[in-house]
């Protein structure tokens, strides 16, 4: 039986003005580019069946059609550019992007001067899987309780950690050859070097500063990516003082470990180290940890991933300066008040891990060639990915996707907004709905999230004058988990109970980032609460945590006003 | 949304909660206070919910509230919950702690109106701990000592006196002379969750930074003091530790104090040591003890005190040895005491025994086998020895050898005085009290000669003892 909450928080002036009406009207308007693209092609489908709505789908589908066959025209003249499409960088998104052009019959070449796979398979996603695999398994171990309360018995469970980190590098290089040969098969060009923008729909590649190789191409996607972030005053030695890049090496498991950063890669971090027998102590700049997630969700990770560990933090500090261990002495963290600037205290431990964030990667790209300054690293961008100049007008044919750009840093958004521009660039109007995009943290148990956090979608009710409600269902209600005895966990839902639109959905628990896909998918697609609730989950599965949270959810669909306007079926 | 908490009123029935008051605000009319102290309850936080589990304090002992914020999380049968107050206050004791379970409608902690109710609510947690069955621990200790000044001087050592923790402290390269307190997360929870004091441990990880370990040790020399009202070590007749019931082929896991012992002992293989043994004549010294018994003085502390007065001329054979680096001569000479009760051990120290004259330190002694027995030895009167004594004297055994705690520099291990006969210089044959000692030491730091050394100045202040009185 599911213990579930719902929750109306319907502001005082709820506008019923039909927005339903207003959001049909427009869907219909099919040069409005501020409506989320995905979203558009479905509407119509399924919530209406109007003989307008149907007309509608044949234009556009005649739209396509004429561009599609201009493309190909304008292939089968005589090249004017060396490709179709030109994409510097072969990390994740490049590599979404460069498998879509290819099915969309794009002659496509990839550049890239490091290694294929770019952070997310080399430095980044893939090898910190595989450790947290490990910790995982550790961790489960370990539990005594946990194990006992299942009828099992181990023995002193142990790791050998040269072994751990091959298995992590191991799959690194197994996922690169697996993307270089996806690649190779499928005929896109991989051309080896620095990629610098020398001009419109032109570029150089080769050695750092001596690029030496030119070549044309239509359109150009900068997916350079990011390195992480390190903030000023911290001296990176590597080896006691370092960032994700050399922490994923496992080269060794410090006793005591600072961790600079409580997002994603430093709670991922600490369930690493942690499992393997470190203590770990978390420096956070903002008064909360896991600044981001939703504040329900960071409070009961805290209780889950925090509290019980062998981990201890300092919020709303900076660290100042930190001094790599030598000469027998410790690794040295000068904290400062966030706000105030005044020293508070100064850590001495065995390492210090720096999980400030990412920068983008975009030096040296030959940007200035055509008048595109960068924000803060970042390359400006418009809903479509496409880059802006300094002046705000817009570049043509050429793109940035991915960390490069900013707008969502996970390595799945920017394949997302790799297949969004390649679907532009062949003339189907493309915007990626980035509120559709779920993230998940890969910590034991797992947490995920996809679309609006409680205060976001609270602000935005306020100032949308809609009112919102939040469901919540616990694992310990779900029998799978029981079974599994982890029943610690909850799933929420932040939803309009008058449309029945899903705003946002977190969920922190069991196969977490797993469970996330079915929400972001109904967000995606459109799908209301009151259709989705009909689908049929698997018994006894873990995905029934979330069958019980779109049954727990009140939608007042009978009130809503473009019900009880006539609707040719 | 949160549930609100359960709150009463309560007319608190205190001891004498007059001079308490008085003495912290005398301008205070005590009568009219107490009506401003609330009880908060478990809340029923479903209609099938018997007991609710406290999943966490998010408020601390002292904290203000404010009405309607979050207090506690408490987990029911179906889910967790923040449960918040509705009343402003301040959160004067927890009376369940976390992962405590208390059935629907218990009090669970006391919420004080103002910050000067904070102490009599605390005692009246105390007092009210006794009948409820949810008691937390935190409510045990006497009331007064926890009034909202800090606790009278006497139970927590000046930092400068709280050798050897300071001492090992002061040799952090970075704790700004026993400024800082410098532990690893585990060891502050561990810490907090035993309730050890931070400031009275020996740090004995990397740079003398307190670990998990170090925390363990002080709780496992002070948390099996004596159940039953004897120790062994002052009783002239051996008893040996009798266990009630013992079922025989059953495995019976560790507590967490021997558990502590366990990793202490293994971890005390990684110290070298060696052992040199002495045979001291105690005719003198048993003579001295029949004449000063009447005023009070035991054996125990005339041994501690021959002892120390030995160590103040070899101070290598007090000092310690934690990192294999460096070792620190320690400030202080403070002997520890093992005594053995119910299968425990726990080393009251008798600090500074070679200033403290033979009639204090056996008062001395007296009060901190008192404590034990009540269960209050505070850290820093069980783990600041700098030097150990172990007697088994009393059960006829004539010599034995001990193995260094970690930490110390030795431990000397103390048979019993028996009749021997022995042949003098003089060619004579004469019958003697006679006693082998045995020292256990630290070989990085301590070698041979200093033990002998140190032996020899032993047994000439035990053979001719009127210095010990003075």
């Amino acid at each position: 039986m599911a213990a579930s909450i719902s929750l109306s928080l319907s502001p005082a002036s709820t506008t019923r003005s039909s927005p339903a009406a207003a959001r049909l009207g427009a869907a219909f308007r099919s040069n409005s580019r501020s409506f989320c693209g995905l979203r558009r092609e479905v509407l119509p489908l399924r919530s209406v069946g109007s003989a307008a709505s149907r007309r509608m789908i044949v234009e556009l589908a005649r739209h396509r059609a004429a561009t599609i066959v201009a493309a190909a025209t304008n292939n089968g003249k005589p090249a004017k550019f060396d490709y179709d499409l030109i994409i510097i960088g072969a990390g994740v998104g490049g590599h979404g992007a460069a498998l879509h052009a290819v099915e969309k019959g794009l002659k496509t070449a990839i550049i890239e001067g490091d290694i294929i796979g770019g952070t997310c398979v080399n430095r980044g996603c893939v090898p910190s899987k595989a450790l947290l695999a490990v910790s995982g398994r550790m961790r489960e171990f370990q539990d005594e309780h946990h194990l006992k309360a299942l009828g099992l018995q181990v023995a002193s469970p142990g790791y050998d950690r040269q072994s751990v980190a091959d298995h992590a590098n191991n799959l690194a290089s197994k996922i690169r050859s697996n993307l270089t040969n996806s690649l190779k098969s499928l005929g896109v060009d991989i051309l080896t070097g620095f990629g610098t923008i020398v001009g419109a729909q032109k570029v150089k590649y080769g050695k750092v500063g001596f690029p030496d190789t030119e070549v044309t191409a239509e359109n150009i996607i900068i997916a350079t990516g990011s390195v992480p972030f390190v903030p000023k005053g911290i001296e990176i030695d590597g080896k006691t003082v370092f960032t994700s890049d050399h922490a994923l090496k496992l080269e060794w498991v410090p006793d005591w470990i600072a961790i600079v950063g409580s997002g994603y890669i430093g709670l991922e971090f600490s369930d690493v180290y942690t499992a393997l027998g470190s203590e770990v102590t978390f420096v956070e700049a903002l008064d909360q940890l896991m600044p981001g997630f939703d504040p329900e969700i960071a409070k009961l990770a805290q209780r889950i991933l925090i509290n019980p560990r062998k981990i201890d933090y300092h919020t709303g500090v900076f660290a100042k300066k930190i001094t790599p261990a030598k000469d027998g002495k410790p690794v040295l963290i000068e904290l400062i008040d966030a706000k105030t600037k005044e020293p508070t205290d100064t850590l001495e431990v065995d390492a210090a891990m720096i999980a400030t964030g990412r920068a983008p990667f975009t030096k040296e790209l030959g940007l200035e060639n055509v008048n595109v300054a960068t924000v803060r690293g970042f390359v400006p961008v418009d809903e479509h990915m496409q880059v802006t100049d300094a002046d705000g007008n817009l570049v043509p044919h050429l793109y940035c996707i991915g960390d490069a750009n900013g707008k969502l840093m996970l390595a799945h958004a920017a394949s997302a907004q790799g297949i969004s521009v390649v679907e532009q660039i062949c003339g189907n109007d493309n915007v990626l709905n980035h509120l559709s995009i779920p993230a998940a943290c890969f910590t034991h148990p797992e947490i995920s999230m996809v679309g609006l956090t409680e205060p976001q979608a609270r602000e935005k009710a306020e100032n949308g004058g809609f009112p919102i409600s939040v469901a919540k269902t616990s694992f310990k209600a779900n029998t799978k988990a029981l079974a599994e005895n982890e029943g610690e966990g909850l799933a929420k839902l932040i939803y309009r109970p008058d449309t029945g639109e899903i705003l946002g959905v977190h969920i922190i628990g069991l196969h977490a980032a797993d469970l996330i896909h079915e929400a972001s998918n109904a967000i995606a697609l459109g799908t209301r609460l009151q259709d989705i609730k009909f689908a049929v989950h698997a018994h006894p599965t873990l995905s029934e945590v979330l069958d019980e949270l779109f049954k727990s959810a009140k939608v007042n669909s009978g009130v809503l006003p473009s019900v009880n306007e006539p609707v040719a079926v | 949304m949160a549930a609100l908490l359960h709150v009463r009123f309560t007319s608190p029935s205190l001891p004498s909660p007059v001079r308490r008051r008085s003495s912290c605000r005398p301008a205070a009319t005590p009568t009219r206070i107490y009506a401003k102290i609330r009880e908060i309850f478990m809340p029923a936080l479903s209609s099938t919910m018997t007991e609710g589990k406290i999943v966490s304090w998010v408020k601390s002992e002292g904290d203000r509230l404010a009405k309607g914020e979050s207090v506690v999380v408490v987990e029911s049968d179906k889910a967790d919950m923040d449960v918040e107050t509705f009343y402003d206050g301040f959160l004067a004791a927890i009376m369940v702690e976390e992962g405590g379970v208390a059935p629907v409608g218990s009090a669970i902690a006391l919420l004080a109106e103002s910050e000067d109710e904070i102490a009599l609510a605390k005692s009246q947690a105390s007092s009210s701990s006794s009948s409820s069955p949810v008691a937390a621990p935190v409510a045990d200790s006497p009331a007064p000592s926890q009034a909202p000044t800090p606790p009278p001087s006497q139970t927590v050592p000046p930092p400068p006196r709280a050798s050897p923790a300071s001492a090992s402290l002061s040799a952090h390269p970075a704790s700004e002379g026993g400024q800082r307190i410098v532990a690893t997360p585990f060891a502050k929870k561990l810490a907090k969750e035993l309730k050890v004091d931070l400031a009275v441990v020996t740090g004995t990880g990397p740079q003398g930074r307190i670990v998990a370990k170090d925390v363990e040790a002080a709780t496992a020399s002070g948390s099996t003091v004596p159940r039953e009202p004897k120790t062994v070590a002052e009783t002239g007749a051996a008893k040996v530790p009798t266990s009630p019931i013992i079922q025989l082929g059953s495995v019976v896991p560790f507590t967490t104090m021997q558990g502590a012992v366990s990793k202490n002992m293994v971890e005390s293989l990684s110290v070298p040591t060696f052992r040199v043994g002495y045979t001291i004549t105690t005719n003198a010294l048993d003579e001295l003890y029949k004449k000063i018994k009447p005023k009070g003085v035991t054996m125990t502390a005339l041994l501690a005190k021959a002892t120390a007065m030995a160590l103040i001329k070899h101070p290598v054979v007090n000092s310690s040895c934690r990192d294999g680096k460096s070792f620190t001569y320690n400030s202080s000479i403070n002997i520890a005491v093992a005594v053995a009760i119910d299968g425990g051990l726990i080393t009251p120290v008798l600090q500074d025994a070679d200033k403290v004259d033979i009639y204090s330190l056996s008062r001395k002694w007296k009060e901190l086998v008192d404590k034990a027995r009540a269960k209050q030895l505070q850290p820093h009167e069980y783990n600041t020895g700098t030097f150990t004594l172990s007697n088994l004297g009393m059960f006829g055994v004539d010599r034995f050898d001990a193995i260094l705690p970690p930490g110390t520099g030795a431990i000397m291990a103390v048979g019993a005085s028996q009749p021997t006969v022995v042949a003098s210089k003089d060619g004579r044959i004469g019958l003697m009290n006679q006693m082998q000692v045995n020292v256990t030491a630290d070989h990085r730091v301590i070698y041979g000669s200093d033990l002998a050394a140190f032996l020899q100045t032993l047994a000439q202040i035990i053979e001719n003892p009127k210095d010990l009185t003075m």
